[in-house]
Order: C-alpha cells, then structure tokens, then sequence
C-alpha cells in the first residue's frame, strides 16, 4: 500500500511553526537556573514533535538537528543538566535555523546547510560541554537507535546470517500470567511465526490449576513451538519482540550442533551436518555459498528512486491559510441549517401563493433576513484572530534588541485574546514592531540613567489590546524618558517644517513625529531612527480606516494608542440622500443628525459656512455642492438634515437632503476597481443593484477646516459614479 | 471491521495515521490528547488504542495506565508510537499495559504491518 504523504505536508509545516512558536516563547520564558517543568516540557514536546513528524514525513535533516535540540532539552527537562543564558540562546539560534529550513523545504528550496551545520555544531558543542554525567547521557541517547539491537545481537545476527542453513527454530515460550493484560495474545504472535515457515507447536497445561481455581485473565499455559525455515533470528525475536519482560523465552536453532562458532570454510565443506532434520524442506546450501558481494550490494536503481520521491517536490506551496476554532464552524454550519429551513418553507409559499399567504410570507422574509445577518456575523467571526498572532512576536523581539542595547527590560503582554480581523493582523504587524523598537530604542533609558532618575533599573513597555465600540484599540505604553516638547518644536522648526514660534498644544508638538522626515534620534541606530518611520506607521494605521494618537508626559513615559476598525470588508454604515444619489457614511463617526433650514447657517466673510451646535461652530459642508449633484424635484433645496460627523475631536457637519437608514455594507474598493476619489472611501452595492459611494470622513473633516482659498477638487462627481455602474 | 482510536496531539501525525488506518479499511476515530482519548474510549469501545506519547494534558503512558484500569479495556491492544531514544519510556509504557509500541519515524506500511500483528 503507497500512501502519497505529501498530502499532509502542508498541516506538517503549520504544525512545525506553531511548535517553534510554542518553543521560542518557551525559551524566553525560562529562568535561567530554575527550571520550571511545565515550560521545559513544552519546548520539549515542540522539538520532540517536530523530530518524530519531519522523520516520517521524509525531512531527515529536519529530524537530525532537532534531535540533537530534543536531547539538549531532554537532559534539561531530567534536571541532569543546568539551564544556562548560552544554552538558551543556542536554542534561539536553532529555532531560528530551524524554521528558516522548514521555510526552505516548504518552499521547495534547497536548505542552506552550512547555517544549519554550525547551529548544529553550537549544539552539539552545548551538549558535549558542561557536566560530566551530561556526557555519558549523550552517548546513551544517541546509541541504542534500537534497543532490541544492543551490543550482543547484531554479533549473532551476522554469524546465524552466514549460517542460514539452520533452517529452523526451537522456541520455549513460557509467558508469565500477567501477560494478557499487556493486550497481548499468544494465538497472534503464533499465527505470525505460522506466517515465517513450517511450523508447529505443543502446549504444556501441566501448570493449568483446577477449574475452580482457573483465572481466564491468567495465561498458565506454556507453549514449544518449532518453525522450520530460512528464518533470519530477527524475525523470531521481532514477534516476541513485545512480549520481553513478561514471559521466558528460549530461541535455539533447530540444528543438534549449534556450531556456532564453526568457520564459514566449515560450512561449505560440510552442509549435510548442518542440516540435521530430516523436515528441512530447502537445504538451499548454493545461497550460502553465494558470496557476499552478490547479495550486499544496493540497488541502485533504488537509490535513484527514492531521490524522486522526494517529498520536498510535490509539496504544498505555502497557501494562506487560518486556524478557526470548530465551534465557529459549527455555528455557521448551524446558521445554513436555519437558512435552508427558512428557504423551503419560502419556496412552499411560492408554489401555490395566494394573496393571504401574504403574511407568512413576510413572517419568513423576515426570518430570513435575520437567519442572514447571524450567519453573516458568523462568516466575519471566522475571520477573526486573536491578536495574539501579532504580539506573540514580540517577546523576542525584545529580548534580542535589549540585549543588544544592553537594557533591562520588561514586556508585558494585556489582551491577547482579543480577537481582530486577519487582514487587520496582517497589515498592523509592521507598525507595532515600529512602535516597539522605537520605544525600546529611543523610549527606554540606559539602565544607569533610569537609577539616576531615580526610576527601577528594569524599563516596563506594555502592550495591551481591547475592543472599544467597534474598533479595536492597542496600545503601546512605556516608562521611559518621554517625549520632550521643546526638542520636538525645536527640531521640527530646524528641519523647516514648522515656524518656530507657532502655538502648539502638547498634543499638536507630539504628533510632530508623524510628519515626514522628522527623526528625533540623535544618532541612527540600525534599530530605529532612519527618519522615514512614524510617517510610515501613520499613514499605514490610516489607510486601514484607524488613527495613531500619542499621549506622553516628558520623564515618565509615552503611550501610543492605535484604534483600528475590527474589520475591513463591511461597515456598519448610514445611508444618506443627496439629490438623486446615495451616499454612505460610516456609522462610527456620526455623533448626531439634525433637521435644519438653510437660514439657520452662518456665512461668514472670507469663511465657510458654519452651524451653530450649541456652544461650538462647526464647518458645513454641502453635498450637493461639494460632489456637484443637482437637488431633484422632491427635495427643497433649502432644507435638509445636518449629519454631525467626528474625526479625531474634530467635528464637521455634512449637509444632506435626508437620511434614508442604517445599513451594514459590504466595502468594494474604489481603488482597485475604478481609481482613486477624493472624498470618498470606497463603494458599495445596494439592494437594487445601484452603486453607492461610501463617504470618505478623515478626508471630508480635513477638508471642511480648510482655509477657503483651498479648492477641493470635487473632480468625481456623479458622472464618474454612474460610469462606474 | 475493527474500530481503531488514533491518538496524538502533532495534527500531522494524526491525519497520516487516520489516513492510513482508513485506507485500510479500519474504522477510525481521532483524539488530540489523553484526556481526549479517556472520554472517547469510554463513550464507545475500541478494538485497538494507538497513541503518542508525549502530549500535553495527559500523555500516552497515563492513557494507557488509565485504560488498562477499565474493565473494557483490559486485554484491548494499546501501541504506543515512540521514539527510537526512549527506550526507558518504552519500559514505562509496558509497566503501565502496553501492548507494543511502533517506533518513529515509521511509514504507514510498518504501522499497517504492526496493527495486522495485533488485530488480524
């Protein structure tokens, strides 16, 4: 039977980088000295995993170098050998090879190996170093590949090879009684030697009690059997192989001599006396005399075959894939249920429909259209990760760039489980790791300078997630020197981007930083500070539809807060008409809605038109204006609802005819299918068919602060929307 | 035919040996670790146990320490999948009632050829 084990391949790899996850998060968790078990196991468990795996599945170098990790890691689970910082970090390194090489083979590349011997060698070198008793149990663990195989056998098996002419075997099996309850059974072990040759067997029941006294669950029986037959002693010893320890067992060649120790010259001359029964069924003595070259040499062609087979060819390209939790599935598989109920009971209404079936028929629309929502809810949850994808990282991340600045430093991980959409997790991966070196490079002070600040010398950066509304919000929070408003002002008017003296509120001198080509450092390190970075992360977090915002109080430390939607493809949306259009404004950033007449709106010389919202003025922006749609004959161009919309503390009104009602919609971009729209956000497709756009708001906000002289350039209007239809 | 749980908690390993186990003709259930496999054994009865045995919760040797105690279980064969460096663990196991072990790496012949020897 040929199995094709490429097809697991693909789990295989998964499982492996999982495993080295496990394993590095493991490793940095350990304290050096003292060992708690439930992590060294861990680690343990992932090496142990992926040796047995990439053994199986074909990937020997995988499976010789993490054997050598697993008996690293054996030693320091048994306690024989003390965890130490350099054997931790050679466990880093190897982990590090070790994906690199899975990442390799997944990629059916070949497998740099002189980075893996030397990681190889830094370990071996680890195991062969310290203790002394740590060496005999390395040589103890890579000996006995086969522990049936010790020392002596392998000795016998070559001298009964060259004697094949035995041809048979005396066996006394003697089990004793608690050999059953190993699940165990003669009569199978029997049945398998029946398999080898002619054979044949007598019971000896002497030792059978009365009936009485008769255990079933007890084996009382002992057995001799005979098997004749060119039968290598391997094989004999491989049926009982299970049964060593519970039982005697006595294998004796069949022949009268055992002349063992006879020269093979012997066996030659003399073939007859070695073949004393008269049963022997194939003497065969021209095998024996066959020499050795003949039958040793390995086919080649063999050699060659299993070349092709390797499994690294027909191995799976490394798909995007995602873990979900069954119960999700289930939940969905529940929901189709539902929905195929409520469809035939649709389609039976159909059938034979008459006016007063009327109301059932709404009663299962209805249902329907809820049945829909859940499962819709469900299909977004299957999206959803923990961020714990993102953070689990940074551990490590950590601890390399902290020892390399020669920092002590704490990391605290808050909210892990708080789950985001995978898109999401992707795309603010780089941003955070860009929040984080920063705050470990520029952040955090030298151990000395925090004492002298009379701070713990250890510096504390922490990441914590939550969901607030429906966005997810992380922050990353450190105790380091602070942002320090005067360096910021100062630089940022050096480098021209700012006139020295404008009035700049705490919050308006942080985000400094965020302009383009402001880098605070006062020396580039290759950690951080190439000066192209913040502006990079902000515009990355805004084009995911969330925003950046920094709180600091200089010696104390900095919070960066990012606030991301939970998810990309759909919004809960408001639609909105305007004219004969309809517009899409996301739900989140609408603070109010008000009915008002144009008269109510102030227009003030050389600016916009503003409202007036209780104690503030508000820009007004006229959608009819700004997208160049004309009122149609149902509007009053005069009237018209106010939609209050926030972005970041700012508000903004936008005019529109009227509100029509809430609705989630699915997010098309704009970008990919038509080209990009000022104002705009993205589209949609409505429940006829039509398109809408999605109002763009950070963008809309921007605009309506803007000084009047600015033009807005409304260039897709209508028009363009409808070409896009 | 006869019904086989397959335990490990490598997901790889596991689909491998369903995989084979099945193609065979053998009924097969999965479990991902011995806890797992306690609460499916005693659900239903297996003709055969096959199990890892390092896994975390509860590993393969307090599996079959664990099923050898029930009555349904006592003369059930139980093959622990291990390792050729353990070879204490493979003492371990047949002290706890194992009935024989397969060693790893090992291709699904070997694991079809080792089952025939306990099932038939």
């Amino acid at each position: 039977m040929s199995i094709d084990m490429s097809q697991f391949h693909q789990v295989f790899f998964e499982e492996c980088f999982e495993g080295l996850e496990a394993m590095e998060s493991g490793l940095l968790n350990l304290d050096t000295g003292d060992i708690d078990s439930e992590t060294i196991n861990t680690i343990f468990r992932g090496a142990h995993s992926i040796k047995g795996g990439s053994g199986t599945f074909g990937f020997n170098e995988v499976a010789d170098f993490t054997h050598v990790m697993e008996t690293l890691l054996d030693e320091m689970r048994d306690g024989r050998r003390k965890v130490t910082q350099p054997a931790i970090d050679v466990l880093l390194g190897s982990v590090d090879c070790l994906r690199t090489m899975l990442a390799s083979i997944q990629a059916e590349e070949s497998v740099d190996s002189a980075a893996v011997e030397k990681y190889k060698t830094a370990l071996e070198i680890e195991l062969s170093g310290s203790s002394s008793e740590a060496s005999t149990t390395a040589s103890v663990t890579t000996q006995p590949l086969n522990e049936n195989a010790d020392s002596t056998i392998p000795e016998v098996i070559d001298e009964i090879e060259t004697e094949t002419d035995e041809q048979g075997w005396k066996i006394g099996f003697c089990p004793y009684l608690d050999l059953l309850k190993t699940g165990n059974d003669p009569v199978r072990m029997f049945r398998e030697l029946a398999e080898l040759g002619k054979y044949s067997v007598s019971v000896n029941t002497r030792d059978v009690p009365d009936f009485a006294k008769l255990d079933p669950e007890e084996c009382n029986m002992s057995w001799a059997l005979e098997v004749v037959g060119d039968i290598p002693l391997n094989d004999i010893q491989e049926i009982f192989n299970w049964v060593e320890g519970d039982c005697e067992l006595d294998i004796q060649p069949l022949a009268k001599k055992a002349p063992k120790k006879a020269a093979p010259v012997a066996k030659q001359a003399e073939p007859e006396s070695l073949a004393p029964s008269v049963e022997i069924e194939s003497p065969k003595p021209a095998l024996v005399a066959v020499p050795k070259e003949i039958i040793s040499p390995p086919p080649k062609a063999e050699v060659q075959q299993s070349a092709d087979n390797d499994p690294a060819k027909t191995g799976a390209k490394a798909a995007s894939t995602i873990r979900v939790d069954t119960t999700k599935i289930d939940t969905l598989i529940n929901m189709v249920g539902e929905v195929v109920i409520t469809q035939s009971m649709l389609s039976l209404i159909g059938e034979n429909f008459s006016m007063d079936k009327l109301p059932h028929l709404k009663r299962g629309l209805s249902q329907l259209e809820r049945h829909i929502r859940d499962m819709q809810q469900s299909v977004m949850n299957i999206r959803m990760v923990p961020i714990s994808f993102v953070f689990s990282r940074f551990p490590r991340l950590v601890h390399d760039i902290s020892s390399k600045l020669g920092k002590k430093i704490d990391l605290k991980l808050i909210g892990e489980s708080t789950e985001v959409d995978k898109a999401v997790v992707e795309l603010i991966s780089d941003p955070i790791v860009h929040l984080i070196r920063n705050s470990l490079d520029h952040g955090i002070e030298m151990p000395s300078d925090r004492v002298a600040a009379g701070k713990p010398e250890t510096g504390t950066i922490e990441l914590n997630a939550y969901h607030r509304g429906g966005h997810i919000v992380i922050e990353i929070t450190d105790d380091g020197r602070g942002l320090d408003r005067n360096k910021l002002i100062k630089k940022a008017a050096e480098k021209g981007l700012i006139d020295e003296n404008s009035p700049l509120t705490d919050k308006q001198a942080y985000e400094l930083i965020f302009l383009p080509g402001f880098s605070t450092a006062e020396s580039i390190t290759d950690i951080s500070g190439r000066g192209v970075g913040m502006d990079v992360v902000r515009r990355n977090i805004q084009s995911l539809g969330g925003n950046i915002e920094i709180i600091s109080e200089y010696g104390k430390g900095t919070t960066i807060s990012i606030h991301l939607p939970l998810t990309l493809a759909i919004i809960d949306g408001q639609s909105v008409a305007v004219g004969d259009e309809i517009y899409i404004v996301p739900l989140v950033s609408i603070k109010e809605s008000i009915n008002i007449t144009e008269n109510v709106l102030n227009k003030l010389a050389g600016k916009n038109e503003t409202y007036k919202l209780r104690n503030q003025y508000i820009p007004v922006v006229r959608m009819h204006e700004l997208f160049n749609v004309p009122a149609n004959e149902k509007s009053n161009p005069g009237e018209g609802v106010i939609v209050v919309v926030e972005r970041q503390g700012i508000l903004c009104g936008l005019f529109v005819d009227e509100l029509l009602g809430p609705q989630q919609v699915v997010v098309k971009s704009l970008e990919t299918n038509y080209r990009r729209v000022q104002g705009v956000s993205g589209a949609t497709i409505l429940g006829d068919g039509s398109v809408a756009l999605i109002l763009d708001i950070p963008g809309l906000v921007r605009f309506s602060n803007r000084k009047p002289s600015t033009s807005f350039k409304p260039q897709e209007s209508r028009n363009d929307s409808r070409s896009y239809h | 035919m006869a019904s086989i749980l397959a335990v490990d908690d490598s997901a790889s390993m596991r689909k491998m040996v369903t995989f084979t186990l099945k193609g065979a003709g053998y009924e097969v259930e999965e479990a991902v670790d011995g806890v797992d496999a306690l609460t499916k054994a005693q659900t239903r009865q297996f003709d055969c146990i096959v199990t890892d045995v390092n896994m975390p919760n509860k590993d393969g040797i307090t599996l079959i320490r664990d099923l050898r105690a029930l009555p349904d279980y006592k003369f059930i064969p139980m093959l622990m999948l291990t390792t050729e460096s353990s070879v204490e663990k493979k003492q371990e196991g047949k002290a706890a009632g194992a009935t024989g072990w397969i060693v790893k790496p090992f291709d699904p012949d070997q694991l079809l050829k080792t089952l025939k020897k306990v099932l038939g």
